[in-house]
């Protein structure tokens, strides 16, 4: 296991490297030259023609690739465009909140997805297994930043039940139990994509293992329909599982970010969000690496999973 | 297409496809195929629904009475069906059904232009990387690990965000992003077709790599993807109206579907309906491709023909 891990992270090496270039050549994109996307519109000429040079722009791209490089790696992100705050001190808290979102949607997307989806199977086409996978085809198919806003109208504008958006209610002391019930509407607007796609795959999954001859073996040997499911089908519908889970975190970061906008929930997608407004591309910039690395480390993650689940994958 | 047919050999419907005596093999599997769409009412009914959703959106101007622009300040927050606006009006009192209509024209773009485009570029490096491997292969293969790497929905962001916002910016945004999903299945399609008897053939025969690879690989490797690319396409009308949620695409008073629930959202209590139907559409349509999707697959699958 230690040699797998060793492989994996340094085979991630030149990914990351590639990452970086990318979100450098960002800047690139944007109208107008550099100095001017840094400092903003209102900039003197004299402060542009200063700023090019401490930054080397006046000099070739791979040169100020480098420099940007080493300025990234010692934790320099750059000034803030619009607040001209240090752009690692905007990003780091943020960064937080949208782990406790991510992490929070991703607990939940699994205990939807895998329950609804062993139910189903368990009790393939009954009116239970019909009904959650058409709402599951829905789920999956609709805007998640839509499905938010519907949520919105009927959990916290019609019921009145939960918050309609932020983190903490305003004095800010209402301690986790606060943040939690904050966290609600948000999380399962994330979730819900995901978990109609996972719970998709562990029907099939479990429908599969349900006709595997040892199961029929363990039948015939006079198990109960519930050890056997616990013992024989659970364990063996999981590998395709995790895989899939795995693949729906990009989907459930990606989703984060906008439903970050429509809660306003504190974390990195709400920052991007107003940074593009501002084009505030230094913020962009970190933002962009910072989930970047956060999805690389998280896949490898999942591999080590799964590696742990099945040693084949440990020779490969 | 046939030799893809051929591909999945050992297959029962396959074998009885091959060797029926009744007319020549192409043209026997491909009405197989064709009724098996048919049959797939799911296919069907959605490709009938997509093509009407764009024979409005292309006729808008002719539907309705309204501009998708005609702001009428006594007829803010309309209701559905009330003063002869069928949908409603939204907060500027504008028509919600030409506002669908004409919006609906930018997210069908959105999701359907990117796609296509992805689809050639990364049919073109998968085809390559695929069939000359080496060092060749390794490279595209490297570049493309690197857009894997991030979220496709942040990295489209992140493009998008640091160009000028825009349709165009949208389009480039979600088909860069959209290469490598395509690539890695040319690729790994390719790799299935090359070892095949048919190739070595084409080798032997003189065939130069161009041609071998144009003629023989193409067109067993075009039918995968012209399936990613159908299912694909509900997801990017997502992925669009999400870029354009966040103001990253057209820029006001025109909309899409995207934006305007966008809009909508700052009049939620008010007048829900402002937000709700823009969204419905950009589900009703998703839901058709991917149901599409699975018809044109099963379709074309040799595993699944009925009879």
């Amino acid at each position: 296991m230690g040699a797998f891990i060793t492989r994996r992270l340094v085979g991630v090496l030149p990914v990351i490297v590639g990452v970086s270039i990318v979100i450098f050549l960002l800047i690139q994109l944007a109208p107008g030259d550099a100095a001017t996307v840094l400092l903003g519109p209102q900039a003197t000429e004299a402060a542009r023609q200063e700023l090019r040079h401490t930054l080397g722009l006046d000099q070739a791209l791979p040169v100020q690739y480098f420099a940007w490089l080493v300025r990234t790696l010692s934790g320099d992100f750059g000034r803030s465009v619009a607040t001209q705050l240090p752009v690692a001190a905007l990003v780091l808290p943020r960064f937080v909140n949208t782990l406790i979102l991510t992490l929070g949607s991703l607990l939940l997307a699994i205990v939807i997805g895998y329950s609804v989806g062993l139910f189903a199977a368990l009790r393939a086409h009954s009116l239970f297994d019909r009904t959650s996978m058409a709402v599951a085809l829905l789920a999956g198919s609709a805007p998640p930043f839509w499905l938010g806003l519907i949520l919105v109208l009927l959990f916290a504008i019609q019921l009145r039940w939960l918050p309609v958006s932020g983190m903490q209610d305003i004095a800010g002391n209402g301690g986790a139990l606060d943040v939690m019930r904050h966290l609600v509407l948000p999380a399962v607007t994330t979730a819900l994509g995901p978990a109609a796609i996972i719970a998709r795959i562990v029907r099939s999954s479990v429908i599969e293992a349900l006709g595997r001859p040892h199961v029929r073996v363990a039948r015939a040997k006079g198990l109960t329909r519930a050890t056997l499911i616990k013992r024989h089908v659970i364990l063996n519908a999981l590998p395709p599982v995790v895989t899939i889970t795995g693949l729906q975190l990009g989907y459930l970061l990606g989703g984060a970010l906008l439903t970050e906008v429509v809660f306003a929930w504190p974390g990195l997608g709400s920052l991007l969000y107003d940074s593009i407004t501002a084009r505030d591309l230094p913020v962009i910039q970190a933002t962009t690496l910072l989930i970047a690395l956060a999805f690389v480390l998280a896949n490898i993650v999942v591999d080590m999973i799964n590696a742990a689940l099945d040693p084949r994958l440990r020779e490969a | 297409m046939s030799e893809l047919a051929g591909a999945g050999a050992g297959d029962a419907d396959t074998r009885a496809i091959e060797a029926s005596p009744l007319g020549p093999v192409r043209s026997q599997a491909r009405f197989w195929r064709l009724k098996s769409f048919a049959r797939d009412r799911g296919a069907l009914v959605s490709g009938v629904l997509l093509v009407a959703v764009v024979l409005a959106v292309v006729f808008a101007p002719s539907i309705g009475r309204y501009g998708p622009d005609d702001a009428d300040n006594l007829a803010r927050y309309a209701p559905m069906g009330a003063g002869g606006h069928l949908l409603g009006t939204d907060q500027q009192g504008r028509d919600m059904l030409a506002r669908l209509l004409f919006g609906g024209r930018v997210s069908l773009l959105i999701g359907v232009v990117p796609t296509l485009v992805a689809g050639a570029i990364g049919l073109g490096l998968g085809l390559v990387a695929g069939y000359v491997r080496g060092l060749v292969d390794q490279i595209i293969m490297r570049c493309l690990d690197v857009v894997f790497a991030f979220p496709m929905v942040l990295l489209a962001i992140a493009i998008a965000g640091s160009m000028r916002p825009g349709v165009l910016t949208e389009i480039i945004a979600i088909t860069i992003v959209l290469v490598p999903y395509f690539a890695r299945l040319a690729r790994t399609a390719t790799e299935g077709v090359v070892p095949m008897p048919f190739i070595e053939a084409a080798r032997a025969a003189g065939g130069t790599r161009a041609t071998i690879m144009l003629r023989y690989v193409l067109p067993n490797v075009f039918s995968p993807v012209v399936v990613y690319a159908t299912t694909l396409m509900g997801l990017m009308i997502v992925v669009g109206s999400g870029l354009s949620f966040l103001g990253l695409g057209v820029q006001p008073p025109t909309a899409d579907w995207g934006a305007m629930v966008a809009e909508g959202r700052v009049v939620l209590r008010r007048a829900p309906h402002v937000t709700i139907l823009p969204g419905c559409a950009i589900l009703i349509v998703s839901l058709a491709f991917n149901f599409l999707g699975d018809g044109i697959r099963d379709a074309l699958d040799p595993r699944t023909i009925r009879r």
